[in-house]
């Protein structure tokens, strides 16, 4: 057996795309965004389709029929918005241990116009049937908001702080033209927003968008002979802790992070929090990037909502997050962690919208379902 | 148009003694017999980390916990009058649980302290189930 560490730097991307546009898309099917997504990467390498020999995504096989591809190697984790983090993770290990040489991950949501889109599932039976449903949770705004009063209530986290963290994402959309909201806003806009779920108001509340994003990855040999520069896998991490909110194992910290995904990705990566100078911490919704700055141990517990409150995120703040804008006001299709990977690579290849000087190692952690799954990245441009 | 029905649960063969407790005005949960703590939900084996002991039994709870977390929903199921408190609720004897906070006049955070002493209150619903609310002592 080999040790991770012997993983790092192994694989790169060496493609990476979106969809033309991302935002309404009513006149994309679902699996049409995968495709378009998919091509648009593939263009971005210089590669064809028949190139591509390892596939993953949340869909699976539909996605190779849809595209016409028969892989020797697939993957279709598809526990939620950090299942993309995973995959890469995956086809770190599979490309590697030589199961396939050029893998293809793609992304493609109709979440606003839900056009080509299965119907939703959870059986009456299931444990969140049972024991959550029928308290009148509906949808992520009132399940992943569910944790947060235990963490105003031990830290005394505010919901000024959670406003903090909506404002600072806001000035990074401003600076780029794709982002669906770019108006600035302030700390008292954001409080002053309707009450989705109290302590929530609606600008803590990510985005409902349609949109896809695809990578393409290969082995170190080979990745500097693609046309833009190579973005190397350091380190990975990845964990599930529940499905159901209320079943959540510590309401005041996010437990698979503290203690799995963020120090595997960093001791495979060998690098410690100084040498990350960006991060994308998947905003689903404003408490989530202060329980993940807190797990992964840039800041101490508690200490998450008085850092973004410092605007230390913001624009020329000290350690830039969410520069896309993130999934409170770039876009958000439901399952966003692919658009987190997306800025980071564009950010390390040089070429953001709201570009950072410098970045040379950026970190990108995301939750699946409620905090349910979880995964970390570390990749470098060096 | 049909009025959207509430989310009822339908029990399993491992939790219809939970169920069954409810209509019968007692709160049933688990016991792990080896660490000898209560949990949540009914399983036939204990789900704490380090335990995992498959000699587990049934105990009557007293219906009294904490309030461990809450949102005040504005937006939620359509089924549901909105604004109302979704709970999460740590039982004295062990195990988390979801819930609705009832019995409150004002809904306001500073109604609802976090760590707040509950109890249950058994609240008939439709299809002979009963479900566990609770509200503050
Ligand atoms: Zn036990």
């Amino acid at each position: 057996m080999f040790d991770t560490r012997e993983l790092r730097h192994k694989v790169a991307i060496v493609g990476a795309a979106e969809t033309n546009e991302v935002g309404v898309l009513p006149n994309h099917s679902q699996l049409q965004l995968h495709a378009e997504a998919a091509f648009n990467a593939l263009d971005d390498a210089g590669l064809t389709l028949d190139d591509i020999d390892g596939y993953a995504g949340v869909q699976g096989a539909a996605v190779t029929e849809y595209l016409g591809i028969m892989p020797r190697w697939i993957d279709a984790t598809g526990v939620g918005g950090c299942s993309f983090l995973i995959h890469v993770s995956h086809a770190v290990a599979a490309i590697a241990a030589g199961y396939c040489s050029t893998v293809l991950i793609t992304h493609g949501e109709s979440g606003r116009s839900r056009v080509g889109v299965g119907a939703p599932s959870g059986g009456r039976g299931e444990p969140g049937g049972q024991f959550d449903a029928p308290f009148g949770v509906a949808g992520p705004p009132s399940r992943f908001s569910v944790p947060i009063a235990a963490h105003m209530a031990k830290y005394g986290t505010t919901e000024e702080h959670l406003a903090a963290v909506s404002v600072a994402t806001r000035q990074w959309a401003s600076r780029n033209p794709r982002a669906m909201m770019r108006e600035p806003i302030t700390v008292e806009d954001v409080i002053n927003s309707r009450l989705i779920a109290w302590p929530l108001h609606l600008l803590n509340c990510c985005l409902v968008t349609d949109g896809g994003g695809a990578l393409i990855l290969t082995s170190e040999d080979r990745a500097r002979d693609f046309p833009k520069p190579p973005i190397y896998v350091l380190g990975r991490g990845e964990s599930a802790q529940h499905q159901n909110i209320s079943q959540m194992r510590d309401l005041t910290g996010w437990s698979a992070a503290a203690e799995i995904t963020g120090p595997e990705a960093f001791r495979m990566a060998g690098v410690g929090h100084d040498a990350i100078d960006h991060l994308m911490l998947y905003d689903a919704f404003s408490h989530t990037p202060i329980y993940a700055l807190e797990a992964l141990g840039f800041v101490g517990p508690g200490e998450g909502g008085p850092w973004f409150a410092e605007m230390n995120s913001a624009p020329g703040g000290t350690l830039p997050v969410n520069t896309n804008g993130g999934g409170l006001s770039y876009t958000h299709t439901g399952m966003y962690g692919m658009f987190a990977i997306q800025e980071a690579v564009r950010q390390l290849r040089g070429e953001a919208a709201a570009q950072v000087d410098g970045v040379r190692t950026s970190l990108v952690h995301a939750p699946g379902g409620m905090f349910s799954a979880t995964a970390t990245l570390i990749l470098s441009n060096e | 148009m049909a009025a959207i029905a509430k989310p009822l649960p339908q029990p399993t063969p491992e939790t219809q003694e939970y169920w069954d407790g409810l209509r019968r005005g007692e709160l049933r949960i688990q016991r792990c017999n080896t660490c000898g703590r209560g949990y949540f939900y009914p399983r036939p084996f204990c789900p704490r980390a380090g335990c995992h002991s498959r000699d587990v039994g049934w105990i009557t709870a007293s219906g009294k916990g904490t309030l461990a977390t809450y949102i005040i929903t504005h937006r939620g199921h359509p089924a549901f009058e909105a604004p109302y408190v979704i709970a999460l609720v740590e039982l004295e004897e062990g195990g988390r649980m979801m819930t609705n906070i009832v019995g409150l006049e004002d809904l306001e955070p500073a109604n609802l302290p976090v760590g707040a002493p509950v109890e249950i209150v058994f609240q008939p619903s439709e299809e002979d189930i009963t479900l566990p609310m609770f509200r503050l002592v």
